[in-house]
């Protein structure tokens, strides 16, 4: 973000800036000249101004502390300095030409030429291989925390809509190359709304269907009416035996774990609203190399 | 009661009183949600008892409905007296009191049902915003036709500060709370992105510097004078920290907004005024402090005058400590840890509340027809209280906050972070204890204080005192 260029819709509004900036800094500059000056006929110091209000309410017409008036000159005269050096009078850049945006790039740009190699050094090392190094681990460790925990947990156990690494159920395949790829380019997963397609008795079946794929118990007559529906409406994502389709991340049905609750409510809920899961990508934020030891980190959670 | 004759000190009591009503009420929520981040469960997963609810509803009832009716309350009763007439309008003043409750009422139920604008101190929506500028419109009128009405020749200093704060209020309120309605209960700001951003925190800061300060600094030129029987100490120091303070406060909010999608030169402005900010908040203190001195033996005796003078101190130390905060390479450290907390109570507990609380101390039995509240004794025990419970919430905010700030930045040798955001929160419990210690102790304080009023007021004939005269 280059502010300064974009900021002023003409130069009418960087001079005004400028003008009402400085216009009040010397005004507060006038007044203390102003108001510390003695004048002609004016009660001394120690004396009170001869004005009474409310019975007893009088003032004294003392100085200005001197302390004081040096602290005020000294902070404008901080704050002049400041707004020659940086930029602040309207779209002048300031003497340093320093901006916010070129600050944080050369931050980088130190933080990379310090750091990089670092990790550089693991990133021809392949993730099966790197799994069983325990500084490699660590590193992986650290990133995770800072960077994946906000949704995956800091034990990267998961949470609703959230998936658990640490087991060994993966909606997008739990091989090195695809964590990899989930972490660099991000992952979009889409469960469509049934609500408006389905009527209520065809998703009450569909739910109890549902049921029973995970070897649970529901009623017979609605579940095998649910068979139909699913076969026509779930099974393209989800499969004909309700195993899921790492390809599109449709989850597999079939087992304990879900991703966003498996009572019947939440099935339910599931169908009526659909899903939307999205996690982001974080090539260009990361880089390859962190997220090379990211994957490794997260493959050596369910080796475990 | 002829109302020529007599000041309208009806007004002042409902204010006064409502005064204590609402400081209770307001940090009985404060202590509830301080309370909530030690013990998370007890919100008992009831979505109206949740911290997001209950916080902004904390922070208006202290602000608008503790803050507020103290200053209607003082305003409506420095301004007649110092200018020696009647309110300019008994029918408005009194609209005033039970509109400004209606907006209360009114932010005590939407805020917990998750109603909200979600714009920090301005959460309440259009309809009650629309309410709010009716009866800050009339408070005006009252106001400033009181002043016209004077019958002094010259305008008495805390009527500068109240009326910069009245007229300056009205300006941020309706700029800030331009929205769209889209329903009763929702609308959308008009303003875009970064854009919102920057009018927010205008309004945001100048609610401290106007609402906060100002108004406040009214107060305190009336009863510091007052309850010391002194002379205000400087005229001349009057004039230049009022026209100072009211010019770069406007200047101010960007600080809000450090290294964020706000352009370079208006978080340098920010920066730059917060700074300059010093100087003129502190002649304020030293006006009120040095009123002091030749007295400085009643502060051992009189209880009020210690709660009056300790919350200038609290007043000069956040005007200090606002503006290190404002500087850049502090606030990457400060901003968004507990610090920034912690100098916010500094301000409105030790000076906003105390302040307030020595005036109502101040008001009741003048209100009230008594000679002096029921219990000095109590009131000295309500000073330590509140003085304790201060010091205890802002050490452990500057604790805990300097320690978010540290542990956030601290970095591995390899560059990771060494610290996830988790580990920090962790840190922060012994500390998050000691505030809600000294929260709890603060409040406990003002229960002090509203069994002090009651005994006072109870069996009491209000009184509406006479209008001297003589000019």
């Amino acid at each position: 973000m280059t502010g300064t260029d974009v900021s002023f819709t003409s130069n009418f509004w960087n001079l005004w800036i400028i003008v009402l900036t400085l216009a009040n800094i010397f005004a507060c500059w006038w007044l203390i000249r102003w108001t510390a000056k003695p004048r002609h006929g004016e009660s001394a110091a120690g004396e009170v101004t001869g004005h009474t209000w409310d019975e007893t309410l009088a003032e004294y017409n003392n100085p200005l502390p001197r302390w004081w008036l040096w602290l005020f000159y000294l902070t404008m005269l901080f704050g002049l300095t400041y707004l020659a050096l940086y930029p602040g009078l309207g779209s002048y850049r300031g003497l340093l030409n320093w901006t916010q945006a070129s600050a944080y790039e050369q931050e980088v740009q130190a933080a990379d030429a310090k750091f990089g190699p670092l990790f550089k050094k693991y990133a021809a090392t392949p993730i099966e291989q790197l799994a069983n190094d325990p500084d490699a681990l660590r590193i992986g460790q650290r990133l995770f925390v800072n960077y994946c925990a906000g949704c995956h947990g800091s034990d990267a156990g998961g949470g609703p809509g959230f998936p658990n690494l640490r087991d060994k159920d993966w909606l997008y395949g739990g091989q090195p190359e695809t964590i990899l790829a989930s972490i660099l380019d991000g992952r979009t997963g889409s469960m469509p709304a049934w609500g408006q397609v389905l009527d209520g008795k065809s998703i009450d079946a569909v739910v109890a269907y549902i049921q029973t794929l995970s070897g649970r118990q529901a009623d017979a007559t609605l579940a095998s009416a649910g068979k139909t529906t699913f076969e026509t409406y779930c099974a393209a994502c989800h499969g004909a035996d309700g195993k899921g389709n790492p390809a599109l991340g449709a989850p597999n049905l079939t087992d304990k774990t879900w991703l966003y609750g498996g009572s019947p409510g939440v099935i339910r809920q599931s169908i009526i609203n659909g899903r939307s899961g999205r996690m982001p990508a974080h090539r260009d934020f990361l880089g390859e190399d962190k997220a090379h030891l990211l994957a490794t980190y997260v493959y050596s959670l369910s080796r475990k | 009661m002829d109302t020529l004759t007599t000041y309208n000190y009806k007004v002042v009591r409902q204010f006064t009183v409502m005064t204590v009503v609402w400081g209770i009420v307001g940090m009985l929520v404060g202590v509830l949600i301080a309370a909530e981040l030690v013990w998370p469960q007890i919100n008992m997963d009831i979505p109206w008892l949740t911290f997001s609810r209950l916080r902004p509803l904390h922070t208006n009832a202290v602000i608008f409905a503790f803050g507020g009716s103290a200053l209607f309350a003082t305003s409506y009763y420095v301004v007649q007296r110092t200018c020696q007439t009647r309110l300019f309008s008994d029918k408005l003043a009194a609209f005033t009191f039970w509109g400004w409750t209606l907006v209360i009422v009114l932010a005590a139920v939407t805020l917990p049902m998750g109603i909200t604008t979600s714009k920090e101190y301005a959460e309440l929506e259009w309809p009650i915003d629309i309410l709010i500028t009716l009866v800050w419109v009339a408070y005006a009128i009252v106001f400033f036709g009181t002043i016209m009405k004077r019958r002094v020749k010259h305008i008495y200093v805390a009527n500068w500060f109240y009326g910069a704060f009245i007229l300056t209020v009205a300006v941020l309120h309706i700029v800030n709370s331009a929205a769209i309605p889209v329903s009763l209960f929702k609308s959308y700001s008009v303003y875009p992105g970064a854009i919102d951003a920057m009018v927010q925190w205008w309004y945001g800061h100048n609610a401290v510097g106007f609402f906060l300060t100002a108004g406040f600094l009214g107060m305190m030129y009336y009863f510091v004078p007052k309850q010391a029987g002194r002379p205000v100490y400087s005229y001349r120091l009057s004039v230049v920290h009022f026209w100072a303070l009211i010019s770069t406060y406007m200047w101010a909010g960007p600080h809000h907004l450090h290294y964020t999608a706000l352009p370079d030169w208006a978080q340098s402005l920010g920066m730059v005024f917060s700074l300059i900010l010093l100087a003129p908040s502190w002649g304020g203190m030293i006006n009120g402090i040095m009123t002091l001195s030749g007295a400085w033996h009643k502060l051992r005796t009189d209880p009020i005058l210690k709660f009056l003078i300790v919350s200038l101190s609290f007043y000069g130390m956040s005007t200090f400590e606002g503006p290190m905060m404002a500087i850049k390479t502090v606030n990457a450290l400060s901003h968004y840890t507990d610090w920034t907390i912690g100098h916010v109570h500094s301000g409105a507990l030790g000076w906003v509340a105390m302040v307030s609380i020595g005036s109502v101390y101040f008001l009741v039995p003048k209100l009230f027809g008594r000679e002096q509240m029921y219990s000095v004794r109590l009131i000295d025990w309500h000073f330590w209280m509140s003085t304790i419970g201060v010091v205890l919430y802002i050490v452990a905010m500057w604790i805990s906050g300097i320690m978010q700030g540290l542990m956030w930045r601290a970095v591995n040798d390899d560059g990771t972070l060494t610290y996830s955001f988790v580990e920090s929160l962790e840190a922060m419990y012994p500390f998050y204890f000691v505030r809600f210690l000294g929260g709890a102790l603060f409040l406990a304080g003002m229960l002090l204080m509203a069994y002090n009023v009651i005994k006072t007021v109870s069996g009491a004939r209000p009184v509406n005192a006479p209008i001297p005269q003589t000019a």
